[in-house]
């Protein structure tokens, strides 16, 4: 491999990182509210408002059911809006950020409602508000969850992030497909194929280690 | 234990001038008090009740999980509620604290009416009143300490007067050396003192025991009963406990309420209705524990005449304290045989069930036995007549 194919397969991860870590952590920060409302609406939850839940449950299954490479080109007018440009890496957060925030959100409220009712009912009966069971039992007894649920959105990121390339984000996708695979640069993809494993690997091992330390439900 | 946190414990759960609206209930209950008079099964309310339930109803679907419910419990009491499942007992339990509503009826803790408080009235209230689950509730991911600690979190207290608090009530229940565990490394009996240590946290006015130790083997259980007895003798706290079984009321409770179908149907102290069950359902509740005719005996129990009568003969209290046998024997020569039977104590009164069989072919002298045996305060029942000697 070249030197300047070298310089190039950097950048490329780089900007893979750059994507994955950005879009990851807002949907970290939408999804996860977003994930608490859905089971705090839902019927028999600490705030109980069903047609809130029911228009939740909507939205967030339309952005689920749209696949990614049309919502890339779908959501260009709003990437303009916020980023100023539909081209490029920061572009490519936007609808990153918009197609992992709600699957975040499922991940997140499934951990959220595996949680025992009756640490809800201990919390109310020691006369917990509802932020303090959010914050004193639901999140932390969901954490262990919510970590592997967040490794799961990173890896998945990885994986559309590379898709990103076709709005011209660069990142390792695009860099596979447009020297390994159009230029015939077998190295260049046998280079990112290892990357991405690594990458993979790195994600999944690192949430496992994390898991691992957070959970102490024996 | 120190002094203060004795003084500090069972003190009123609630403070301040009270509330118009307390003012007027208890007025009104007063005035009905006095026009219903004597037929007024509702006491009015007294110092010493920490809590008073009015005429509880409560409907799921089709079914009354609670029936009309009024009950009491005085300060310093274990109020023992029991029955099967299904019969009313958690929901009853959880309208104290106000996690369930009823849907008519009254609650009132330590004179005030909350059934119709809404939920950020209710929870200072629920501050000051413990609560220990079946299944523990501990949260796995904190410490012990911070299990603990939990309720003081939620009053807003200082971390250092928490953990100090913490490590006060760990001392108690027998648990200091586990502080930095996590729940999960604990047996059930440890976890169900984290439980109990929690609950007392707040200091509260009044515990309640919901089957608290129904997950638990036999000899934990009765570990974890001492505790809550010498709790409650200790520093006087309240105790309400619900149970399905009749060990836990025998063990702990003063007083014993008995509920089926949504309703009381028997409520006493508890060596006199272990004496003296009124209802069928109180009676099938003490059949693992009080003495029964053995079966092999009683299949062979008929109507007619034979060869013995079997009698059984219940006494409690000053009655059981006496040689009733040798008595009898004296007063009415005769044989009689004991076949079954034994004297038990509750509340360290002796309750005593007896099967004699009494020689059957004098119907004079049956009848002398029966009156002597009554006339020395004992209760009698002829259950029938076997053919041979069993």
């Amino acid at each position: 491999m070249s030197p300047v194919l070298f310089e190039l397969l950097l950048r490329s991860i780089w900007e893979t990182v750059l994507m994955t870590g950005a879009s990851g952590l807002i949907s970290l920060v939408f999804g996860l509210p977003l994930g608490l409302a859905l089971v705090a609406t839902d019927r028999g939850g600490i705030a109980e408002t069903l047609w809130i839940n029911r228009i939740l449950g909507a939205v967030i299954n339309g952005f689920r059911s749209v696949p990614f490479i049309i919502l890339l080109v779908a959501l260009i007018p709003v990437t303009r809006l916020i980023v100023g440009t539909s081209i490029g890496t920061w572009a490519a957060i936007v609808p990153l950020s918009i197609a992992a925030t709600p699957y975040y959100a499922r991940i997140a409220e499934v951990s959220l409602r595996e949680v025992d009712h009756g640490l809800i009912e201990a919390a109310r009966a020691m006369g917990g508000n509802r932020w303090t069971i959010i914050r004193e039992v639901l999140v932390p007894e969901a954490l262990p969850g919510i970590v592997a649920g967040f490794t799961v959105t990173l890896v998945t990121l990885v994986g559309a992030s590379a898709m990103a390339g076709a709005i011209g984000a660069g990142g390792l996708g695009d860099l596979a497909i447009r020297y390994g695979y159009q230029r015939f640069e077998t190295s260049v993809m046998v280079a990112v194929v290892i990357v991405l494993i690594v990458l993979v690997c790195g994600i999944q091992w690192i949430g496992d280690r994390l898991v691992a330390r957070l959970d102490h439900r024996g | 234990m120190t002094g203060a946190w004795l003084a500090e414990m069972g003190g009123p759960l609630l403070s301040g001038p009270p509330s118009r609206l307390r003012g007027t209930e208890t007025e009104t209950e007063m005035n009905q008090h006095v026009t219903a008079g004597l037929a007024d099964p509702v006491e009015p309310t007294r110092r010493g009740d920490v809590v008073r339930l009015v005429d509880l109803k409560r409907r799921f679907g089709a079914t009354a999980a609670l029936d009309g419910v009024s009950l009491t419990v005085k300060k310093g009491e274990i109020l023992g509620i029991i029955g099967r499942s299904g019969a009313g007992k958690s929901t009853l339990i959880r309208c104290l604290n106000g996690l369930e509503r009823a849907d008519s009826g009254e609650v009132f803790i330590e004179g005030r009416e909350i059934s119709r408080l809404g939920e950020r009235e209710l929870q200072p209230l629920r501050r000051r009143i413990g609560m220990v689950f079946q299944h523990f509730n501990l949260l796995s991911a904190k410490t012990v300490e911070d299990n603990v600690a939990l309720p003081l979190k939620i009053e807003g207290r200082p971390r250092a007067e928490r953990m100090a608090r913490a490590a006060e009530l760990l001392q108690l229940v027998g648990l200091s050396e586990k502080a930095k565990a996590y729940p999960a490394s604990l047996s059930g009996g440890q976890k169900q003192r984290v439980g109990i240590a929690r609950a007392l946290a707040a200091r509260p006015a009044l515990l309640l025991s919901d089957e608290a130790t129904s997950a638990l083997d036999p000899e934990t259980t009765r570990s974890i009963l001492a505790l809550l007895k010498d709790i409650n003798s200790r520093l006087g706290l309240t105790i309400l406990l619900i149970t399905h079984e009749m060990e836990v009321i025998r063990s702990i409770a003063d007083r014993v309420a008995v509920i089926d179908a949504g309703r009381i149907v028997e409520e006493g102290a508890v060596w006199q209705v272990f004496a003296d069950p009124k209802s069928e359902i109180t009676r099938s509740l003490l059949g693992g524990i009080r003495p029964q005719l053995p079966p092999e005996i009683a299949s062979r129990l008929a109507a007619g005449e034979g060869a013995e009568t079997i009698l059984r003969i219940d006494v409690a209290g000053e009655a059981a304290r006496r040689p009733l046998l040798s008595e009898l024997s004296v007063s009415v020569p005769g044989a009689f045989r004991l076949v079954h039977g034994g004297i038990d104590h509750v509340q360290q009164q002796p309750v005593g069930t007896l099967f004699v069989a009494v020689p059957g072919a004098d119907a004079r002298h049956l009848a002398a036995v029966i009156a002597f045996l009554k006339n020395r305060g004992a209760r009698v029942e002829v259950l029938g007549h076997v053919a041979g000697p069993v």
